[in-house]
């Protein structure tokens, strides 16, 4: 019990660290990143003087992410003289915690075994027995299901921001941001009903567990070979939930000042930001649980590597726990930077395109996606 | 104007409109490009355009990665342009007389013209020299306001101002530090210049006493 506890524990603070991290760190890469495709240096002024010395350490802007959560910190927290003080206030957290919850059903590494992982200790070994652990904080059958539905909860709390702050074009950006989230979140479902027909789970362990099988005898079985469409659409769509650009109509500057968190400032303003980074990660690290094979190299197996050659590598198993760990990461920063390169690259749509572009291109693609991969999956059946 | 009808009655009455020719296209441009079968499938082209901007990404962090800069930002104040265009004249110089004194007779005519009022000037006066009594005891330039027009030019008698081929080394952190007196504004070797030398060709000693 003591042990499960222990353990758990140490899981959420390593979401908690690993999100929080991403969200600081993903502000820097989305200014350095769009920096460098456009030719430009990026933010680099920002430095921490050492005590005592002259020496400005600048580390290539890192520091940028501190500086403005200072200043979102120690800004004045204006409030508008708005009928709902309450809704007010409550808004900037229903969009940023279910954020943190998703990333609970992710796994972000195979089986821990720690009775194996402290053998060097054998009293704390002997402690922990004969408990594995999956690399996870909570374990449920529904795993899949808790995703979307945490999900859907963030289009509440744009909603509540944009009604109870007493302006229009809050009002309007809370409007696009729940008409739009809807309907992409419909297209994020329908990709994903293909996938859970093939792996026949929507216990996300499982779905990679399935993935690090072979295809052909050689392909590793990542969802994105499996579902090459539905990896499209289903990033597609993703970020169209994350309303950043180019589906970033709810907030469009050019239109809305900031549409739903027009009339918050300083450290509120600030979760809604934060909220919206997080998410990139949490994006990222659910389309690399689905689809890139979760915390798997390709070949790699909870106990070590089997290439296709026939050649098995056996590994420890903290190595094996560590370089799990470090391959989600890993895909986790590769696919935020890819959502940066995205952000960078498209204009914004119209917003009758961008409507017209989920249920009159991205809805039926993924409805004749859902269809084939049906049929597939009864003919490898056997027509059964 | 009083009138109510803007159209007389006995006007002509407005021809139809010649019915529009119809066209395969509607076109909102007049050289809207026309899109091709596979452009118009919208997301290869946003793949296409993925290669090309994440081509630049790798291209200059690669640039970054083995030392050299991967940008066409100049990193002001760390890097300064030598490019300036030939008609630059972005510093403030006072001419020397030979024995090195300002030729500088603190007439104020510079700082009476100057548009942004960024000359400061503290006359002295010296009765041992009877040609040039009066001389700058102090002369200072507000770069933080001054608007390069080179009107102090135009207006010296004396040709002891000119703006030459360079820009103040004035990054500061602070406005109250962009400051030039009379010192660093001196330190120009007017005897040197050979395309204006000091004292002119052809003019007796007597003149540039």
């Amino acid at each position: 019990m003591m042990q499960d506890l222990l353990v758990h524990a140490v899981y959420i603070a390593y979401a908690f660290a690993v999100l929080l991290g991403m969200g600081t760190i993903l502000t820097w890469v989305e200014r350095k990143q769009g920096a460098l495709m456009s030719d430009r240096i990026g933010a680099n002024r920002a430095y921490v003087r050492l005590p005592f010395t002259d020496v400005r350490l600048v580390w290539i802007g890192l520091f940028h992410g501190i500086a403005d959560g200072l200043k979102l910190m120690l800004k004045e927290d204006f409030r508008p003289a708005s009928y709902d003080a309450f809704a007010y206030a409550l808004a900037p957290w229903v969009v940023f915690t279910p954020v943190l919850l998703v990333f609970a059903v992710v796994p972000f590494g195979g089986a821990l075994v720690p009775a194996e992982l402290f053998a060097w200790w054998p009293a704390l070994a002997a402690w922990f027995g004969e408990r594995s652990y999956q690399l996870q904080i909570a374990r449920l059958d529904a795993g899949l299901l808790i995703v979307f539905a945490f999900g859907g909860l963030t289009v509440i709390g744009a909603m509540l921001a944009g009604w109870s702050s007493s302006n229009k074009f809050s009002m309007l950006g809370a409007l696009r941001a729940g008409s739009q989230m809807i309907s992409y979140e419909l297209v994020m479902g329908l990709t994903v009903l293909g996938l859970i027909l093939i792996y026949g789970t929507v216990d996300l362990a499982n779905i990679v567990r399935e993935q690090s099988g072979l295809l052909l005898g050689w392909l590793p079985a990542w969802g994105v070979f499996l579902q090459p469409f539905a990896a499209v659409l289903f990033l597609t769509a993703a970020m169209a939930e994350n309303r950043r650009t180019p589906f970033d109509l709810p907030e469009a500057e050019s239109e809305l000042i900031a549409g739903y968190f027009t009339e918050y400032s300083a450290m509120k303003m600030g979760l809604f930001m934060f909220a919206e980074f997080i998410e990139i990660a949490v994006i990222a690290a659910i389309f690399s649980t689905l689809f890139l094979g979760g915390y798997n190299l390709p070949y790699m197996h909870d106990g070590g590597f089997s290439l296709p050659g026939g050649t098995e590598i056996a590994l420890a198993h903290g190595t094996v726990v560590v370089l799990q760990l470090l391959t989600f990461l890993a895909k986790v920063m590769f696919m935020s930077s890819f959502q940066i390169l995205v952000r960078w690259s498209l204009p914004r749509f119209r917003y009758d395109q961008l409507l017209r572009f989920a249920w009159k291109f991205l809805f039926p693609i993924a409805l004749a996606n859902l269809v084939v991969t049906a049929i597939a999956v009864w003919a490898l059946q056997g027509f059964q | 104007m009083s009138g109510t009808e803007l159209r007389p009655a006995t006007a002509p009455p407005v021809p139809a409109r010649p019915k529009p020719v119809a066209r395969k296209v509607r076109r909102t441009y007049w050289n809207e490009p026309e899109m091709g079968r596979w452009e118009s499938v919208y997301l290869l082209e946003v793949i296409r355009g993925l290669f090309i901007t994440g081509g630049v990404f790798l291209r200059n962090l690669g640039r970054y990665m083995i030392g050299r800069k991967g940008a066409v930002t100049t990193y002001y104040p760390e890097e300064m342009r030598p490019d300036y265009a030939a008609g630059n004249r972005g510093k403030h110089v006072l001419t020397q007389r030979p024995d090195g004194s300002p030729q500088c007779v603190a007439c104020n005519m510079c700082a009476t013209v100057c548009p942004a009022r960024v000359i400061e000037i503290e006359a002295a006066y010296d009765p041992t020299d009877p040609a040039h009594p009066k001389s700058p005891a102090r002369f200072e330039i507000d770069y933080s306001r001054c608007i390069f027009c080179g009107l102090c030019v135009e207006a010296c008698p004396e040709d002891a101002i000119r703006m030459v081929k360079d820009v103040p080394d004035l990054p500061r952190a602070d406005r109250h530090r962009m400051w030039l007196g009379k010192e660093e504004l001196l330190a120009w070797q007017p005897a040197r210049d050979v395309a204006k030398p000091y004292p002119p060709r052809g003019a007796s000693p007597e003149d540039t006493r």
